[in-house]
């Protein structure tokens, strides 16, 4: 018996499955192992990686000369009541600081502000805002987001609408170096990709800060948002509670002992939550501004991966395992045990 | 839902299948499974002119009808035969068009959302979205919230309409076959979905029957038809089925009887029908023999009148068309339990964000009117109002189920549908496997349960039936014991043109289509007819050749002059000993109703058949009254040794019967399954009282089934022995090995049979499951108490042997219990001592058990340990088993299909079981816990990234990553190449996996998925989340940076971390792998350009700016390399210092070619992948 077996061989509608290298998960593959000459090879290469681009970005951020002056308390009369200061349209704001370059600044130095303590990505502010009515006058009644700065008195539509827009900072800097004044360039302080996209050209303010609660600066009427860069930085909402933003760049060297005076106009209320403000000047590298952290991680990793190759060079040389040797193998293990 | 029903039925109406079936082919002995034919007409030499009518067979099945008296007319359905309009005026029987189609055009969308939001998963989500609807807590613009959800629901719903397409289409197909149906007394062609309940189909041979019908006639005078069922339930050999004699007519187009039939409600037991029929005033009780189903094809019979009863959807057919049972993976339960703990996490970060917002806004309770950023009141009305503030409680509550929302993919939804496509994916390997094609039957693997491929990684106890699981179930003649001399010296006929006999049939030579191996001296003795020797051995095999159901088919060969006899039976034990008859010259050419033709060593020979005693499980034997060619009357009776040595007449021969007694001890202990045959020569007189009784019994309607047995009993009685045949029941290939590696695995195996002991014990050792260095405990007792005592030996014992693991390597334990003295252990506080030994057993095979038992023995092990258990059996006697365990795979072989059909996997061979579990198994396994670490990572660390800035923005749920990269995240930014690792990676090589089958135990152990892994990995989540939130945040901390970009960077940051930390865990790189992994990088870019390119969102151009300067892509290395750096070097000195069996034989695979000789060694005892 059994002779027949198989006589399905043959017929047409065997089921046997097609042999392909896919269907039997056979298909070619690579299958890295960590062996210890590979492992300490991917560590020291992390290290010569590291290492250096650490030094290079922590000395970088050493160069960079910055000057922060704070003047939020020094700009009040330390007498009156901070907040009665600054909400009373009358009185004279006017304030002067003056600034010593510590080292020589190479040109363009860039004029920050800086706010502390401002949640700009606070989730009722960020969403206070519409990006419809910025980008064409069609979208003008698009305000249903920007509560509660949506329309004015008479119903009509504010633009720009909504709280980001509201609260422009409205401070201003006048700066003069040793007596002669120093012109501070505010022109392409926004990005190019907003001033031609998202803000339109044809985009007039409309019936902003002109009634209620004055948030902060307001707008001339007659040039368009697109040309607002001051308007346009300060939409660019900051990721972080402490922020900077771009106010200018002067185009000449400072030259190191320089005597800065800048006259600042404090408009801006911040006493009402806290806030600190900041004036900064500030030199450019390749890296940013002055911050030493991302130096100082490179070099951490960098020198994180090298201990660590050293050390399994070490374990390797003292406790020697030969790879894929059966006697390692629970089953052959155990019977010496 | 399927499942339920399932187990309905198993329990009530089957089960008397299941018992009966069991034993009809565990004992050895002949047997007619459904036998039911109650009426036949049979011609007898001297008594030709007048045709008598004999009740007979159908015992069985109307045995188990016997309290069935009258049917319920509630229960019942009335057709009137070939009246279907008045058939269905009362009722609304269903049509015959069948829709296996779920969905209709209108009822798609409803019905398959309906369906898909049975599960919690999508709730969660449905609810998160909705919430998100709420205009307080419209966390994420109103199409981000939504994306997900639908996004998943159209692949599924996709993946549903494209299968109900299918099916839809092969239902037209199906519907739109044509049949003849009787309309206005003329049949006439029509398709099938036209055909209503009651009227009156014919058939031709070859044809498939487009409903269930009852036989009224066929074109067999006696009413014969013979059905395949092979759709139905697999099985390929010939059915007979029986038309009544009232009913049956002589022509198809002669005139019709007009009748009512009462039958039951349309179930789904194939096995099952009761039915009765009024024709001309006379009431006929109808049985599962009288019943031909859908799918069936008609054999060998020209044509088959039948009434429709039950169509369409109602058929059993279709009834038994269900899906596979719904079985949940012990991974995926362990996943739901640290679910659970995400959960709470999800609920804490929501919590200390909540607080924090509650003591901030306490804080600021004086400034919020003024603050620029917060604005409280709102001026622009009239009089000064709150703008958006609903006071402490309330906005502390909103804050807190908007971080719900922000933090949802905390629960890793989407792991729920990457499991499902990765199960699909595994699904397609496993059946795809060439190793597990099975050429006999030409069948694949077969998976039927989609949600439990990772438990075949983890299986601890393998529970296999043996007869047609661990051997073939093809019964080979061995050696017959015939008038106390042994005949065992077959040898295999070489082809000298003198096999068997070829008989002339016609102008063709007729050949048997099996060859056996013939004993030269027995063939030699059978030709002489004159010694006494002879004779007997003639009637030995004339006993053999008549005393059974087998129908002589034939079959054309490609050779004109030759054609094969295919004999066609439900018993394969039957089947052999008529293939050994044939080989010794007495080939059964013809069976009717009425004789059979035996061509006896080249003479045809005719024998009318007076009378046949089904058999039963009381007798378990079987007997048959022959008319012979010399006017004698011979009974001739064939069965189980234990019953016929009772109805021998031991003073006849008495030397004869000790010696075949001997013979068969022996026969039983090298494994063969051994049948006694004898015979009696009866008077006239004695025949002539058995025919009045028998007619008597056969014809009364009460009680009809004990009634024959009692006349059966009458005249079996006072034999003289024949002989005895013994036949072996072949072990399937490889299965030695097969039972090896699996030990070698870890896995106890377990043989549960119905068989009897020295067989069960005989295919052990040939089996390799027992081996002489075993210490073998058997327990066959007869009482509990005698039971206990040996339990508690069993377990001192035990003690003495010790119970460290050196200690069982040595003396290894094998246990022996048969069926009776589980009767008083299973159910009982026995159960817990039978637990104890058995658990240390290395061995346990149980013989002579009931289906029921087999469940209990399952359920010994599954409700007391946690170790992961596995049925595999082909037989209806197996369904209970395969339904406990928790993985249950069937063997689609020779028993039927109603194994496979409860089975989660299904296969042919049980070899198969080795690369399924050792293979596929620990390849799905691996795969799967290391997805459902990966992505509890995954979506944990993004989540993480997102609260660390929520700290940061005075806890008020802003996200710097916009919200489409929220969304899209875990799908398309990381979500391939999950699902391709899942579905690809392979941890080590098939040849590996197979030459150390003990790498299995990392399932066992649950090495890859346990709640260390799961909070180490979590511990690596903070930490890779704090160095993907700080670097970028530090960096640029003091400078102008904006939102949006610094978001940008934390998205690109995240999804390469991320994708990195896969990349790391990979093991086979091929070019799929790649492209998913790098794909899904790039389009990660790509995405976040595309968001950025849109003027509209306050994030225009971002990505560009950013991305210009040195300092975004010092950060994005940094973060990488900052994050990967401690797994990385974790991962290497345990690799080093601690290696598991995975890593060890990884090693090997790439550097251990200089151990060439231990790998021969290993490939002979793997078998050789099957040709």
């Amino acid at each position: 018996m059994g002779s027949e077996d198989g006589s399905y061989r043959s017929s047409k509608n065997s089921k046997k499955p097609k042999y392909s290298r896919f269907t039997q998960q056979e298909l070619p593959a690579c299958k890295p192992i960590l062996t210890p000459g590979l492992v300490i090879g991917i560590l020291i290469s992390l290290a010569i990686i590291f290492i250096p681009i650490g030094l290079l970005s922590f000395s970088a951020s050493q160069n960079v000369v910055e000057v922060v002056d704070r003047y939020d308390e020094e700009c009040v009369p330390a007498t009156s009541s901070k907040l009665g200061f600054i909400q009373d349209a009358q009185t004279n704001k006017t304030c002067i600081r003056t600034l010593i370059v510590p080292k020589k600044m190479k040109h363009p130095i860039f004029v920050y502000y800086q706010l502390d303590n401002f949640y700009q990505n606070h989730r009722r502010y960020v969403k206070s805002r519409s990006d419809h009515q910025l980008w064409s006058p069609k979208n003008e009644y698009m305000t249903k987001l920007c509560e509660p700065e949506a329309v004015d008195s008479n119903n009509e539509p504010i633009v720009p609408c909504g709280l980001v827009a509201w609260s422009l900072f409205n401070d201003t800097y006048t700066f003069s170096r040793n007596d002669n004044s120093l012109t501070v360039n505010k022109k392409n302080i926004a990005w190019t990709s907003d001033r031609t996209k998202k803000f339109g050209a044809n985009v007039y303010p409309k019936n902003f800060q002109s009634h209620g609660l004055i948030g902060g600066a307001k707008l001339n009427e007659t040039i368009p948002l697109s040309e607002q860069e001051d308007l346009i930085v300060w939409m660019r909402t900051a990721a972080l509670p402490s922020f900077r933003k771009l106010y200018g760049k002067i185009e000449t060297d400072l030259e190191a002992n320089d005597k800065i005076t800048v006259v600042i106009e404090n408009n801006y209320n911040t006493y009402a939550f806290d806030g600190r403000k900041k004036l900064v000047m500030s030199t450019v590298t390749w890296i940013g501004g002055k911050n030493d952290f991302l130096g100082r991680m490179y070099l951490t990793v960098g020198g994180a991966s090298l201990f660590f190759a050293l050390a399994f060079s070490l374990l390797y040389i003292l406790k020697p395992r030969p790879l894929g040797d059966p006697t390692y193998l629970s089953w052959n293990r155990k019977p010496t045990l | 839902m399927d499942s339920n029903s399932q187990n309905e039925i198993n329990e009530s109406s089957q089960v008397h299948d299941f018992v009966h079936k069991s034993l009809s082919n565990r004992s050895i002995s002949s047997s007619k499974n459904s036998g039911g034919h109650s009426l036949r007409e049979v011609n007898f030499a001297e008594l030709a002119s007048k045709p008598v009518r004999h009740g007979s067979r159908g015992a069985d099945s109307e045995g188990f009808s016997s309290s069935y008296k009258e049917m319920n007319d509630d229960d019942a359905r009335i057709i009137h035969i070939n009246d279907p309009v008045k058939s269905n005026e009362k009722f609304e029987f269903a049509g015959n068009s069948i829709r296996t189609g779920k969905y209709s055009i209108l009822t798609f969308l409803p019905r398959n959302l309906f369906e898909q939001f049975h599960r919690v998963a999508y709730i969660y989500f449905l609810v998160i979205a909705i919430l998100n609807q709420l205009p307080q807590l419209a966390v994420f613009g109103r199409g981000a919230s939504i994306m997900p959800l639908a996004f998943v629901l159209v692949i599924t719903a996709i993946k549903d309409l494209y299968e109900d397409y299918r099916r839809h289409r092969s239902d037209k197909i199906e519907n739109n076959r044509l049949a003849w149906v009787l309309i206005n007394d003329e049949f006439q062609h029509i398709r099938w979905k036209y055909i209503r309940v009651g009227e009156i189909i014919k058939v031709s041979a070859n044809e498939t029957l487009p409903c269930d019908m009852v036989l009224l006639s066929t074109s067999d005078s006696t009413g014969v038809a013979y059905v395949q069922t092979t759709n139905l339930d697999g099985e390929s050999n010939l059915k007979t089925r029986y038309a009544k004699q009232e009913t049956q007519v002589s022509h198809p187009e002669s005139k019709m009887i007009s009748g009512l039939i009462k039958c039951d409600k349309p179930n789904r037991n194939i096995y099952g029908f009761q039915a009765n029929m009024v024709v001309d005033g006379k009431r006929i009780s109808l049985g599962p023999s009288n019943i031909i189903l859908r799918g069936c094809e008609l054999k060998n019979t020209d044509w088959a009148l039948g009434v429709a009863v039950y169509a369409g959807r109602e058929t059993k057919a279709m009834l038994n068309n269900s899906g596979a049972p719904s079985k949940r993976s012990r991974l995926e339960t362990l996943m739901n339990r640290e679910i659970f703990f995400l959960s709470v996490f999800l609920v804490l970060l929501c919590v200390v964000v909540s607080v924090c917002h509650g003591l901030w806004l306490r804080r600021h309770k004086g400034d919020l009117d003024l603050m620029p950023f917060y604005r409280k009141s709102d001026y622009s009305g009239g009089k000064v109002e709150d703008y958006n503030y609903y006071g402490m409680g309330r906005e502390i509550l909103f804050v807190f189920l908007m971080s719900v929302i922000v933090f949802q993919i905390m629960i890793p939804i989407s792991l729920y549908i990457s499991m499902e496509l990765v199960r699909v994916g595994q699904a397609f390997f496993m059946i795809r496997d060439d190793q597990m094609y099975d050429e006999t039957t030409n069948s694949r693997f077969q998976c039927r349960a989609l949600n439990i491929n990772e438990d075949l990684g983890q299986i601890k106890y393998v529970f296999s039936d043996k007869t047609g699981t661990l051997t073939e179930n093809k019964m080979e003649f061995q050696c017959a014991s015939i008038g106390g001399v042994d005949y065992s010296n077959g040898k295999e006929c070489v082809e000298d043109g003198h096999i068997g006999y070829p008989v002339q049939g016609g102008e063709q030579v007729l050949r048997p289509k099996m060859k056996v191996k013939v004993d030269q001296e027995l063939l030699d003795l059978s030709k002489r007819k004159n010694l006494e020797e002879g004779r007997n051995v003639r009637d030995f095999f004339i006993a053999l050749a008549a005393c059974n159901t087998i129908v002589p088919l034939t079959v054309e060969t490609q050779d004109p002059a030759v054609r094969l006899i295919d004999y066609q039976g439900e018993s394969p034990d039957e089947q052999a000993l008529v293939y050994a008859a044939a080989a010794y010259g007495f080939t059964l050419i013809e069976r009717t109703s009425g004789h059979i033709v035996i061509d006896i060593q080249g003479e045809r020979q005719r024998f009318d058949v007076l009378g046949l005693h089904e058999f039963d499980s009381d007798r378990k034997r079987m007997s048959v009254i022959l008319g012979c060619p010399d006017k004698t009357i011979k009974l001739f009776v064939k069965g189980a040794d234990t019953s016929m040595f009772h109805v021998i007449d031991k003073s006849i021969n008495s030397n004869t019967i000790k010696a075949t007694e001997s013979h068969l001890q022996s026969y039983s202990s090298i494994g063969l399954r051994t049948l006694v045959v004898a015979s009696k020569e009866l008077s006239p007189i004695l025949f002539e009282q058995w025919q009045s009784s028998y007619e008597s019994a056969s014809t009364a309607l009460m009680g009809r089934a004990a009634l024959l047995r009692k006349v059966a009993t009458n005249i079996e009685r006072h034999l003289s022995i024949l002989g005895a045949s013994a036949i072996e029941d072949k072990l399937q290939q490889g299965v030695p090995q097969a039972v090896k590696s699996l030990r070698k695995a870890g896995i106890k195996v377990w043989v549960l049979t119905g068989d009897k002991q020295e067989t069960a014990v005989s295919i052990g050792y040939s089996s390799k499951l027992l081996t002489s260095k075993m210490t073998q405990i058997v327990i066959n007792n007869n009482s509990k108490e005698s039971c206990r005592k040996s339990l508690q030996d069993a377990l001192l014992m035990c003690k003495k042997l010790g119970t460290d693991s050196l200690a069982a390597e040595i003396n290894q334990l094998a246990l022996i219990i048969d069926g009776t003295s589980l009767v008083y252990i299973l159910d009982t506080d026995l159960e817990e001592q039978l637990f104890e030994f058995a658990s240390r057993c290395n061995v346990v095979l149980c013989c002579r058990v009931a289906p029921l038992q087999k469940a209990g023995i399952v359920a010994l092990i599954k409700n007391r340990t946690d170790d992961m258990t596995l049925a595999i059996g082909d037989g209806a006697n197996d369904v209970s088993m395969i339904q406990m365990a928790d993985v249950g795979i069937g063997i689609s072989g020779q028993e039927g299909r109603q194994a496979v059909m409860a089975s989660d996997f299904a296969m042919g061979q049980f070899r198969f079981l080795v690369p399924l579990l050792l293979v596929h198994g620990h390849w799905n396994y691996q795969r799967m816990s290391y997805m459902i670490l990966y992505n509890f990572y995954r979506n944990a660390v993004f989540v993480l990234v997102l609260f660390w800035y929520v700290l940061f923005t005075s806890f008020t749920l802003t996200t710097a990553i916009t919200d489409w990269s929220s969304v899209l995240y875990s799908i398309v930014y990381t979500g391939f190449p999950t699902v391709i690792v899942g579905i690809l990676d392979k941890n080590l090589s098939r040849d590996s996996l197979l030459k150390y089958p003990q790498l299995y135990g990392a399932g066992q152990r649950q090495e890859n998925y346990n709640k260390r892994l799961f909070w180490l990995t979590m511990l690596d989540t903070i930490w890779q989340s704090v160095a993907a939130f700080f670097v970028p945040l530090l960096s640029y901390w003091g400078s102008s940076v904006d939102g949006s970009s610094l978001g940008d960077l934390w998205t690109i940051a995240v999804v390469i971390m991320v994708n990195m930390h896969l990349a790391m865990d990979i093991i086979r790189w091929s070019w799929i792998t790649h492209a998913a992994i790098w794909g899904s990088v790039i389009s990660t870019f790509v995405s976040v350009m595309i968001i950025d390119l849109v003027p509209l969102l306050p994030g225009y151009w971002s990505f560009f700016n950013i991305a210009k300067t040195e300092l975004f892509w010092m950060c994005v290395l940094g973060v990488v390399i900052g994050a990967l750096l401690p797994r990385f070097v974790i991962k290497v000195v345990v690799q080093y210092c601690r290696p598991n069996d995975i890593q060890i034989a990884r090693e090997m695979e790439k550097y251990g070619n200089s151990r060439r000789d231990s790998q021969l060694e290993m490939n002979q005892i793997f078998d050789p992948p099957s040709r």
